[in-house]
């Protein structure tokens, strides 16, 4: 007697999904087909197929510098990250101290709190202590905003881990140090890396933060920034569509991890919701 | 289990990067609020209210603060609109495509920032997508001028920004409804609306509110957007702070500003903590 109507209802929310994926997808879309656009960016139907804005995106030097400093910025800012963010983990996890609390809050407000005030609050910091902006402040702003991101990760994974194998290393005598090479670690394995690659991710896309931090070198998104100030060109939607290509080629390997991490039962968001939902730190 | 040593060597590290880079950075911050700009362009270390005052006694500041609020609050509610039923469908209709269709929803999450911002501008702008399609289709002369440069497509970009975000913890609350309450309250004779009202919805409670608290706090501080896409009447608080740190040099200014902004940040974390708590189902 409820099914019709169950059908009904049913059919309705399938209804209103497809448009909302028709919402989120279509940006995505239109930003792809302009990046072969021949008469520019804009106007419908798009005419004049071509592949000039890639030609003119692969020899843009200014450019290609960017995405050279991005990826430098990038690979330091994982190493700060988890060189903090994995000790961070281990404290929150096993050591009681003082101030602990709140050591936990600071480490995660960058998450939640908005780039800007990060940002402009380290600004204040580096002119304090008289260093001069550049690709070096914008790593250490990338590396402290995410060691948030790095210690919600580990910590998830340290909650995963069976203490005991620990125990016993530690009653067969080898020291804490060797204890974490050879059994601590190897078990973090796949939340190191799954942190690690989304903190590259993060770290490439993130503007908010580099905005105040930047000194004379681009990274790459305010290199687009500076670009977009001047106007608008396919080849924007060109690298973007470049960028996009890379960022799901990356979350593909990220799933990967985390299916082979066993995650996949607890069918959640990853860190984000983790976080939000109280369920780490 | 674990020596002195062995916890002083994971937690002095963290500690000390965070004290560094964090903890004396925003009491920096805090500092400056109170300090002043001299005519010759230094800051005076002398303390005063004055700062504080300005923002109370020039109705720019309340006007542009109460906007972000309007704007984030806005986002906050399309968000949880079209990221409530998303998560519904995908958590309890959706059930062999599942997987396909929850990752399509994050995708779009890691598309960079800014793309998707300009994405939007390509579309909404008098030469854009959307005016050249309306022209096309001649359900329009001229184009719609009101559509890029206003508080509208600030709206717009950020909700499809930060829809994921909502979507996200909504339905891993969801997800985590016990199925045989559902049964049970099936089977106590209560229809697919009441199971919905007195069942479902109680339980995802959590997740609607980290969903709302994260598309609300992420709008509340953007300043790109505005930028982007929302010309003059699109400003918001976070732009006037970038403008006092940067062209306009004035610092104390924008560190007043930012702090308020903290401060409201962090009231909204402790409120939607407290209110959570209330309603959690026991």
């Amino acid at each position: 007697m409820r099914k019709p109507q169950q059908h009904g209802r049913q059919r309705l929310l399938a209804a209103y999904a497809v448009l909302v994926y028709t919402f989120l997808y279509f940006p995505i879309v239109v930003l792809i087909l302009y990046s072969f656009n021949g008469s520019g960016v804009g106007g419908f139907p798009p005419r004049g197929w071509t592949l000039d804005w890639y030609r003119q995106l692969f020899a843009d030097a200014a450019l290609w510098d960017s995405v050279f400093n991005s990826l430098i910025v990038a690979l330091l800012a994982v190493a700060i990250a988890l060189g903090i963010g994995l000790p961070a983990a281990l404290a929150l996890d096993r050591v009681e101290f003082p101030g602990k609390g709140l050591f936990r809050r600071l480490v995660l407000l960058p998450l939640i709190l908005p780039g800007i005030i990060t940002g402009l609050s380290l600004l204040m910091l580096f002119t304090g202590v008289g260093m001069n902006l550049s690709l070096v402040t914008i790593t250490l702003g990338h590396g402290t905003a995410l060691i948030s991101v790095a210690t919600t990760e580990i910590f998830a994974g340290l909650q995963k881990i069976d203490r005991s194998q620990e125990e016993a290393s530690l009653d067969l005598g080898a020291n804490y140090f060797r204890t974490l090479r050879r059994i601590t670690l190897p078990n973090l394995r796949v939340s190191l890396i799954a942190a690690a690659l989304l903190i590259f991710t993060l770290s490439l896309d993130e503007i908010a933060v580099s905005f105040f931090l930047i000194g004379r070198e681009n990274t790459l998104p305010l290199e687009i920034w500076s670009r977009l100030r001047q106007g608008m060109t396919p080849e924007i939607n060109a690298i973007s569509t470049l960028i996009l290509l890379f960022s799901i080629a990356t979350i593909l390997v990220w799933y990967r991890l985390r299916m082979r991490s066993g995650r996949q039962q607890e069918p959640t968001g990853g860190f984000l919701t983790e976080t939000i939902e109280g369920e780490t730190p | 289990m674990y020596s002195r040593a062995y916890k002083a060597a994971v937690a002095i590290p963290p500690l000390a990067w965070v004290i560094t880079f964090l903890l004396i950075p925003y009491a920096a911050l805090f500092c400056y609020s109170f300090w002043s700009v001299s005519p010759s362009q230094t800051i005076v270390h002398t303390w005063s209210l004055a700062n504080y005052l300005r923002l109370v006694e020039n109705p720019m500041y309340s006007t542009v603060l109460l906007r972000s609020l309007l704007i984030a609050a806005s986002v906050m509610i399309c968000a949880l609109l079209i990221g409530y039923p998303l998560a519904y469908y995908l958590s309890f209709h959706a059930t062999k495509r599942k997987d396909l269709l929850y990752q399509l929803v994050i995708i779009p999450l890691w598309a960079s920032y800014l793309v998707r911002g300009y994405a939007w501008k390509t579309i909404l702008g008098t030469d854009g997508v959307l005016n050249g399609l309306l022209r096309f289709l001649h359900l329009t002369n001229h184009p719609l001028q009101f559509l890029l440069y206003s508080p509208f497509a600030v709206v717009l970009t950020l909700t499809h920004i930060y829809t994921p975000f909502a979507f996200l913890p909504i339905y891993a609350s969801l997800e985590h409804v016990p199925r045989n309450l559902i049964e049970a309250s099936h089977d106590l004779g209560a229809g697919p609306w009441a199971t919905f009202r007195r069942v479902i919805l109680p339980l995802s409670i959590p997740g609607v509110l980290a969903g709302a608290t994260f598309a609300f706090v992420l709008t509340f501080g953007d300043f790109l957007a505005p930028l982007l896409v929302g010309g003059n009447s699109g400003i918001m608080i976070a732009n006037i702070v970038a403008s006092d740190f940067g062209a306009a040099f004035q610092w104390p200014l924008g560190a007043a500003i930012s702090l308020c902004m903290l401060l409201l940040v962090v009231g909204t974390l402790f409120a939607t903590e407290s209110l959570e708590r209330r309603l959690k189902p026991s």
